[in-house]
């Protein structure tokens, strides 16, 4: 080794330092091994991104697709349909849906998926935006504990989702009326909530309506409240006029349910959640106190009752306290005839004060003190008449009143149902009369007055004959004569006729003499010595002049 | 065998960028300075991992959405065999047939061509070398038309933007295709087609 670095011996140019690379795997492997982690991130965060993955069943497949409708919440697209199949009864299709992640909430038990699709009721139009984008499935996540996998899809969207504050109540009534899910709750005309739901009670003798009140509102919903049927157009003519009463346009159509408390309720207090009421058929009868219970009664009639019906009102002096429910036909053995039996209910308490002054002096209990009271009005001549109510359509009516004159009867104060005695029906009474009537004009001797009314007429006719047959030829002739006469007067007034010159001549005449007539007395009035010794020749009067006429005389005169 | 000399026998070999003929000992191109090398270095190798690579892409290219198509607020994703498939059912079979040439056939050709070269060179066959020798060059050819793809997606996604009527939107498949077909075509550059014909001398190399 030499100490000089730069020593020419060294410095010759040798073998070129060849490095051979330590790892001899080029690094163009890096494209595919950067490919394959990217692959494979990809497969991963697929694997971590995905949602649980749930079947829901339908009734029919009808505008869902296969990878391509989407499951939405407010809005959101929460998931998709992944694929549709039948299930293995093919009663149902089975829509298999894969939920985003973060979404375990819509695996809860209790929640809820429907098919949005344009539906058009009476209550409004939805989803009309899926008439271009296509139906989606809609989903309302539940708040129950448990998770299942398996779900059944709703028809209909359900009218209260998740997380709506308000409360469920229960609707009792006998029919459904016009109702139906979605169907409106009125508060004060104000809408407050919908139908939820509708069955049939378990016996099958009544509906049971769910209904839901939303938040503010649902503490108007009292322990007394009363809910009715506000379906429809309530039209009254009473003494004040003709009503109409509606609640809007929409419940006329769709139906409704409309509820209040009494004005008279005292210190109410909110319903709990679930309570059942009773649905009443409209506003008057829920706001009515309550009747109370109902007695069953019944009555026999003797006369047709035709048009008498079920829930036809019972009248007790003119207060209606009860309604028809039975109009039956019955055999009495001993008459041969048909009596009518009508059973009624009627509920005493909408005797109000009275009944409860009455009961007062009675002793007893409930059934027996009704009985014992109805004893009494029998005896004082209580009776039912089946009253017309109606002269148009002869709607008949069950009228309780006293009537003094009525037979007494026997009345059975034990026998269940009371039967209270009838008489005939006011209508009745006046086909008695005009059957009077008829009667006495039967008894009239018609045929005999016929006769000799035809006997008169027969004479009236020959008289007639007489007067056409010899009157009335000489009447004519008559007649002819008469005419003649008058003709040949006319004809001699007639101008120029020497008759009517003579008469004007004559008439002259005599005009003339007047004159002179009042002449002479003028002439005497002023000389009346001239009847002794004459007329002086120098007084002539002046009209004795010639050429003097009437009428200059009448001028001067004047 | 009167077979023409190769140039490695003869001491020569040709620049990669301007074709110049040089010395085998040259290591720079006299002309263009550029390195030389007497095959193209590492071209098996090369070859070999862009097609794995291309090969692993193929598959989210094929299996994740290309295309996402919103309609009157229809939305719905596209892959590219559903796009075929729904141009087929809507009649327009052409449309279908041509898109299908060009993003699956044309693809798979390349894979299989390449495959095929490489594995024929690397045993040293000496199977049907001129028609390997054309397919290779068949296959630079057809390489850059699975860009067809790629393009209407491009086009389509930047004509079709009416809002609420109509929007297409590019999804991620539509890159892994186009990274496939990148890779393809390098694949295929770095292959080199001498390599074929190395098969008959045994110490070339």
């Amino acid at each position: 080794m030499s100490d000089n670095p730069y020593d020419p011996a060294s410095t010759r140019t040798g073998e070129p330092d060849i490095r051979q690379r330590r790892v001899r795997i080029s690094l163009v492997w890096l494209v595919p091994i950067v490919a394959a982690l990217v692959g494979l991130s990809m497969v991963v965060q697929n694997w971590l991104s995905a949602g649980p993955q749930i079947t829901v069943s339908f009734l029919t497949a009808e505008g869902l697709e296969a990878n391509k409708t989407q499951v939405k919440y407010k809005n959101v697209v929460i998931g998709r349909v992944t694929g549709i199949t039948l299930s293995e009864d093919r009663t149902r299709v089975i829509a298999n849906i894969e939920l985003d992640q973060g979404s375990e909430a819509f695996t809860r038990e209790d929640a809820q998926f429907w098919v949005v699709r344009p539906r058009i009721g009476a209550s409004g139009v939805s989803g009309v935006d899926t008439l271009l984008s296509g139906s989606f499935i809609g989903a309302d996540p539940g708040d129950a504990q448990g998770t299942q996998r398996e779900f059944i899809g709703l028809e209909e969207p359900p009218p209260v989702t998740f997380g709506v504050e308000g409360k469920r109540f229960t609707l009792r009534t006998s029919d459904l009326g016009s109702l139906g899910v979605g169907s409106p709750i009125y508060y004060r005309r104000i809408p407050v909530g919908q139908v939820v739901s509708y069955a049939l009670s378990d016996d099958g003798k009544g509906v049971v309506v769910q209904i839901f009140v939303n938040a503010p509102y649902d503490d108007f919903v009292t322990s007394d409240t009363r809910f009715w049927n506000a379906s429809g157009v309530d039209v009254s003519l009473a003494a004040d006029g003709f009503k109409v009463n509606t609640q809007s346009l929409s419940a006329i159509l769709a139906g409704g349910i409309a509820f209040r408390a009494p004005n008279y309720s005292p210190d109410p207090e909110p319903a709990a959640e679930g309570r059942a009421f009773q649905l009443f058929n409209d506003m008057s009868q829920a706001m009515a106190p309550d009747d109370g219970p109902a007695r069953f009664v019944q009555m026999r009639f003797d006369q047709t009752l035709r048009g008498l019906n079920v829930d036809a009102p019972v009248e007790f002096l003119g207060v209606p306290i009860g309604h028809v429910v039975a109009v039956d036909l019955d055999y009495d053995e001993q008459s041969k005839s048909f009596p009518v039996v009508v059973g009624a209910l009627i509920y005493p308490n909408r005797l109000g004060g009275a009944q409860d002054k009455l009961l007062a002096q009675i002793d007893g209990d409930g059934e027996e003190r009704n009985a014992q009271l109805m004893q009494v009005f029998v005896e004082r001549g209580l009776r039912a008449q089946a009253r017309t109510g109606n002269l148009l359509t002869g709607q008949l009516y069950i009228s309780l009143d006293f009537d003094r004159r009525a037979p007494a009867v026997v009345f059975d104060a034990h026998a269940r149902p009371l039967m209270i005695p009838t008489i005939p029906g006011s209508f009745d009474k006046l086909q008695e009369q005009l059957q009077a009537v008829v009667d006495k004009l039967s008894k009239l001797p018609i045929d005999s007055l016929a006769n000799n009314l035809d006997g008169s007429l027969n004479e009236l006719r020959k008289t007639m004959e007489q007067v056409n047959g010899s009157v009335l030829p000489q009447l004519q002739s008559t007649l002819e004569r008469s005419e003649q006469t008058l003709q040949n007067a006319n004809r001699a007034m007639a101008d120029g006729s020497p008759q009517r010159q003579q008469l004007t001549d004559t008439l002259e005449e005599m005009q003339r003499a007047v004159r002179s007539v009042r002449v002479l007395s003028d002439y005497l009035g002023r000389h009346p010595e001239s009847l002794i010794r004459g007329r002086g020749n120098d007084a002539a009067p002046p009209s004795f002049k010639g050429g003097a006429t009437s009428r200059e005389l009448n001028t001067e005169l004047q | 065998m009167s077979a023409p000399p190769y140039a490695g026998e003869l001491g020569l070999q040709l620049c990669h960028t301007c074709d110049k003929v040089c010395l085998l000992d040259t290591h720079e191109c006299p002309r263009c300075w550029s390195v030389l090398h007497p095959r193209k270095p590492n071209s098996l190798v090369r070859t070999w991992a862009l097609l794995i690579g291309a090969l692993i892409l193929y598959l989210p290219a094929n299996l994740l959405p290309v295309m996402y198509t919103d309609m009157l607020g229809n939305g719905s994703e596209s892959t590219i065999l559903s796009g075929v498939i729904e141009f087929w059912r809507g009649g327009s079979w052409d449309i279908a047939v041509l898109i299908f040439i060009a993003s699956v056939v044309v693809p798979c050709i390349k894979f299989f061509v390449l495959g095929l070269l490489l594995v024929t060179v690397q045993r040293r066959s000496r199977w049907a070398m001129p028609e390997r020798s054309r397919l290779y060059r068949f296959i630079e050819i057809i390489g850059y038309w699975s860009m067809l793809d790629v393009l209407v997606v491009a086009l389509v996604a930047a004509l079709v933007q009416f809002r609420a009527l109509s929007t297409i939107e590019p999804r991620l498949g539509i890159l892994f295709f186009g990274l496939v077909v990148v890779l393809t075509m390098m694949a295929a550059m770095s292959f080199d087609p001498r390599l074929i014909w190395d098969a008959e001398k045994n110490d070339v190399r």
